[in-house]
């Protein structure tokens, strides 16, 4: 494959010509799914920042999981071996994808069950509803997954006439408030318990006019609601956390038991998942199932986990498919640097502990992926267009702080990955824009301490700004953004290096000021 | 000990008071002090901005002029940043690797193998922490995100601050969190970068201290920019200029920059 | 389809070799623990796992014979006024709730009850596969000896669970290794619970909302 001389290998656009099939490494094709927001992240965020509630609510919810998760990862003195064995046991899936979902297929075959392959979101929903339709049902019940959430399956459902019911709370919240999710594990993060209460009350039917905001009250709601979805259901969708590529077996990992009555008692199974989910062997999940429930609800265990074999006669759905998904998967793959963004096992430790995230939410991020993960991820999967792409503004959407790398239980340089897609962002532009031209002055300018000098001397103009008070409290665009809140010192009447010309370091006393 | 003292761009230019507060101190600690004058800019900004090509020619001026301590004209660089710091021992080989300059980035790697941020030269390196600063005031100390997650200098700078004399030191709560600053990112992305910094304000002001410190002149430019826009009196200071006060030397009411304001009149203009 | 699983794989080859990692990839580091400091089975391991198992609020008894079981699943099933119950047709003897007040149900692999039978039960009373005493963690494997099938443990709101002193080890590592992956497996921790709210945990969603669990030494 060739190499770009910025390192980058050739990657297509999404099917842009209109052909699928050229067998290389592919970005989402544009227009499909829910990756891609329609305004940039800072335009969406000015509004985020001023929404009151949302503030409050996400504040809240973030700083208790913080807690809760700082809690149960101090309790494991191997915390750092498992983190360093999570990491190497995703590089080492993504040095050998194709052979072990080959043999992820062979074993989910050899035990009775189906494998289907999409290269992009729309082919994956048509898949689904090709399987859903076949078993005559014209309704299915879900279980969360991100993958139809990327893929937009649930839309996808209803032009065919098939009625998708969401049954993990969050995912339901969402839903009857025809609203999008705005966090990978708690897609309602955004909402509180008085807002969710309106939301029963108002598409609920049946529900108890008496409701109170009380979490427990609404949880029973929501069980009375979908307890006859669940008994009666023909076909069930679902994710996977991990599916296993020695032995076929996929994963489901909850909390409500709506997982388990979703991979249960239905007839059919379809499960949609993303191709990096795979891990080698069986015993690599004793990694993960450590790893997963301490970083994502911050418990040493999740209510439930389930795995699964293919079909189990007398056990279970008799009719189990499998859709391996690439939707730009590939792609990321081919970034030697950028491919460490599939070892996401999505347990939103990045979002909790982002500073970013906390203020703004999910939804300013535009994409399904929000938070750090989504800042590299989003713009990893569809390309970045131009400047003009909102997710070309993904990555700028971090100060780098760090807290994400720290919190992430399978170690992804998500700061490391923000600077590389900034670049990625950078090298899109067709011709330069202000911010390139800017940059590209300032390069030329401190790379020669001639210049850099000369340059200096230009802020004795800084010093007649900032007046008698001694300091600065408006500049021109794009400047103003920071004098907006923010006053800056005058520059001082001599810089270090004049200083060090003038004394030589040594006469501090008096150097200090004039 | 031989130290090349790396200013960086914005000490060198704006905060010329963090760089003469670390020489005063390494001169009283009795090392020897030298200012490599071709010095510019470590490339940070471009770097963190996406310009990794345009960073090329900064780095390579930069493994230029502080080289010396690599092949052992000096015994150390060090830089009153920990972002800065950061930028030449995380990113400047990476840089080189990515415009397929091998050579450039082990060179890089060799100066950055010798580069320290200051609190890391005196307690690793020179092995103090009791400097003898004299530093009478209330004071609280935010550590910078770069420097706390990108070198891990972890309590090295509380080991410092803790003695220093006259000094009191209080917790700032949620002291991990960002504050905003982020480089391009206070523009780019402002107003959030504000709503952390007004989370940051307020733990500060909740202190009650006189006096926020950090090792970053930058984080520091905006904690204090916000400080002093709203009139907190508040100062920002530098933790090598406490460091490098005295009960002999000037008054420490004088060192740093209160809370965005340049601290001397604009007469002293030539 | 094939069309779309030739392209997918070849795109993912081209990828794979187009982003290898120049140093290759290094073994995977196993220095995290593979098995516990207790036991399996030990007095500690069982002190343990009753503290994490409660910490769910979940409610554990301790029954230190086959006739203890029985007499405590008793309880667990009166207190919580579960009448009808479900046991799996190979539930050892000794652990099934005595009849007498309670009508209790047989369910043999060959003829299923159907999902509105199993939800018109109260309880359900099962043995288990391997506990893990760190998370307070119970698996079930399908069909295994006194479990049943999946839907057993699931539709009934109530699931009293005895779990044997020698199946207890300390360490999600130890656990895994016992298990057969062909076979459905579920691990319980605790009652089905949500923290969808405000990230507020809650128990007792969609699954059973109680579980009692029975350790017997
Ligand atoms: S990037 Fe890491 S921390 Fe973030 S969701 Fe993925 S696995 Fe979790």
């Amino acid at each position: 494959m060739s190499t770009t001389d910025l390192g980058m290998p050739a990657v297509r656009g999404g099917a842009r010509d209109g052909s699928r099939d050229t067998g290389l490494p592919t970005h989402s094709v544009a227009g499909q799914g829910n990756l891609r927001g329609t305004t940039s992240f800072p335009r969406a965020a000015h509004e985020k920042l001023a929404d009151t509630q949302l503030r409050r609510n996400l504040g809240k919810a973030t700083g208790i999981i913080r807690g809760k998760r700082a809690g149960v990862v101090a309790e494991l003195d191997d915390w750092e071996e498992l983190r360093l064995a999570g990491s190497a046991l995703k590089a080492d899936v993504m040095a050998r994808l194709p052979e072990l979902l080959e043999q992820l297929e062979e074993n989910v075959t050899a035990r009775g069950g189906h494998v289907h392959w999409a290269r992009d979101a729309a082919e994956a929903n048509a898949v689904v509803a090709e399987l859903v339709r076949a078993t005559g049902s014209d309704e299915v019940v879900k279980v969360k997954s991100m993958a139809t959430q990327e893929t937009g399956l649930n839309e996808a459902l209803a032009e065919q006439g098939i009625t998708a019911w969401e049954t993990d709370l969050a995912e339901l919240i969402v839903q009857l408030g025809h609203d999008a999710p705005s966090h990978i594990l708690v897609p309602a993060i955004h909402r509180n318990r008085s807002e969710i209460r309106e939301i029963f009350l108002r598409e609920m039917p049946g529900v108890d006019p008496a409701l109170s905001d009380d979490p427990r009250e609404l949880a029973m709601a929501a069980r009375a609601h979908l307890r006859r979805k669940f008994l009666t259901a023909k076909v069930a969708v679902s994710g996977a956390n991990f599916a296993v590529a020695d032995t076929g077996t996929l994963c489901v990992v909850e909390s409500e038991g709506n997982g388990r009555m979703c991979l249960t008692l239905p007839g059919t199974l379809i499960t949609l998942m993303g191709v990096e989910k795979l891990v080698p062997t069986f015993s690599d999940l004793e990694v993960f199932l450590q790893l997963l429930p301490r970083s994502s609800t911050g418990e040493r265990m999740n209510p439930y986990t389930s795995t699964w074999t293919g079909v189990t006669p007398g056990d279970g759905p008799q009719e189990f498919h499998l859709v391996l998904l690439d939707n730009g998967r590939s792609a990321v793959l081919a970034d030697e640097d950028g491919r460490a963004a599939l070892h996401c096992i999505r347990c939103s430790a990045c979002l909790n502990v982002c500073p970013v995230y906390e203020r703004v939410g999910g939804h300013a991020y535009g994409s399904v992926y929000p938070g750090p993960i989504g800042a590299v991820l989003s713009p990893m999967l569809t390309g970045i267009s131009g400047p003009d792409d909102p997710n070309a503004s993904l990555p700028y959407a971090s100060s780098l702080c760090g807290a994400c790398f720290d919190a992430c239980p399978v170690r992804i340089d998500i700061p490391n990955l923000l600077v590389q897609q900034r670049a990625a962002s950078v090298e899109s532009h067709p011709r330069p824009t202000a911010q390139d031209l800017a940059l590209r002055a300032a390069a030329l300018v401190m790379s020669s301490p001639g210049r850099f000098a000369a340059a200096e001397k230009g802020l004795a103009l800084g010093r007649l700004l900032a007046g008698r008070e001694g300091r600065i409290s408006s500049l021109p665009w794009p400047l103003s953004h920071w004098t907006d809140s923010r006053d800056v010192p005058a520059p001082p009447a001599e810089t270090a290096r004049q200083w060090w010309a003038r004394t030589g370091g040594h006469d501090e006393q008096d150097g200090e000021r004039s | 000990m031989k130290i090349a003292v790396m200013a960086t761009c914005l000490g060198d230019a704006m905060f010329p008071q963090a760089v003469k507060a670390t020489v005063r101190l390494l001169h009283r600690l009795g090392h020897e002090v030298v200012f490599p004058e071709g010095q510019t800019c470590c490339g940070q900004m471009h770097v963190n901005t996406g310009y990794l090509r345009e960073a090329v020619p900064l780095v390579r001026h930069h493994v230029e002029v502080f080289e010396p301590v690599a092949d052992g004209g000096w015994d150390a660089v060090v830089a009153p940043s920990g972002s800065c710091t950061g930028c030449v021992r995380h990113q400047h080989a990476v840089v080189a690797r990515r415009a397929g300059d091998e050579v450039l980035a082990e060179r890089a790697e060799a100066v950055a193998a010798r580069t320290y941020e200051l609190s890391e030269l005196l307690v690793d390196v020179l092995g103090v922490t009791d400097v003898g600063a004299h530093y009478p005031h209330r004071v609280t100390y935010h550590p910078t995100c770069h420097s706390l997650r990108m070198l891990r200098v972890a309590d090295k700078p509380l080991r410092l601050l803790r003695a220093v004399r006259g000094l009191e030191l209080v917790e700032l709560p949620d002291a991990e969190v960002c504050c905003g600053f982020g480089g391009t990112f206070a523009v780019k992305n402002g107003e959030t970068s504000t709503a952390m910094l007004a989370d940051k304000m307020r733990n500060v002001l909740g202190t009650r201290a006189e006096v926020c410190t950090a090792g970053d002149s930058s984080c520091l430019m905006h904690i204090g920019g916000g400080l002093g826009r709203l009139r907190t009196g508040v100062r920002t200071v530098h933790l090598a200029e406490i460091l490098a006060s005295t009960e002999a030397g000037r008054t420490p009411a004088a060192a740093g920059t209160p809370g965005g304001v340049r601290d001397e009149p604009v007469e002293a203009q030539r | 389809m094939s069309g779309a699983r030739e392209e997918v794989l070849a795109r993912l080859r081209a990828a794979r070799d187009a982003g290898a990692p120049r140093g290759g990839v290094p073994p995977v580091p196993r220095g995290y623990h593979r098995s516990g400091s207790l036991a399996p089975g030990s007095a500690q391991v069982l002190d343990l796992l009753v503290e994490r198992v409660e910490d769910y609020r979940a409610r554990v008894l301790r029954a230190g014979s086959d006739d203890e079981v029985a007499g405590a699943v008793a309880r667990c099933l009166d207190e919580a006024g579960s009448r009808r119950v479900v046991v799996p047709a190979d539930l050892a003897p000794g652990w099934r709730p005595r009849t007498g007040e309670r009508e209790v149900v047989e369910e043999h692999p060959g003829s299923p009850l159907a999902v509105a039978e199993l939800d018109d039960l109260d309880a359900v009373v099962t043995g288990s596969t391997v506990a893990i005493a760190l998370t307070g963690t119970i698996v079930l494997a399908g069909g295994g000896p006194g479990q049943g099938r999946r839907a057993l443990t699931l539709v009934p709101d109530h699931h009293v669970c005895v779990v044997r002193a020698a199946d207890v080890v300390e360490t999600v590592p130890e656990a895994l290794a016992r298990l057969d992956p062909s076979v459905p497996l579920t691990f319980v921790s605790g009652p089905s619970a949500t923290s969808d709210i405000e990230l507020d945990r809650v128990e007792g969603v969609h699954g059973p909302r109680r579980l009692d669990v029975v350790v017997l030494r």
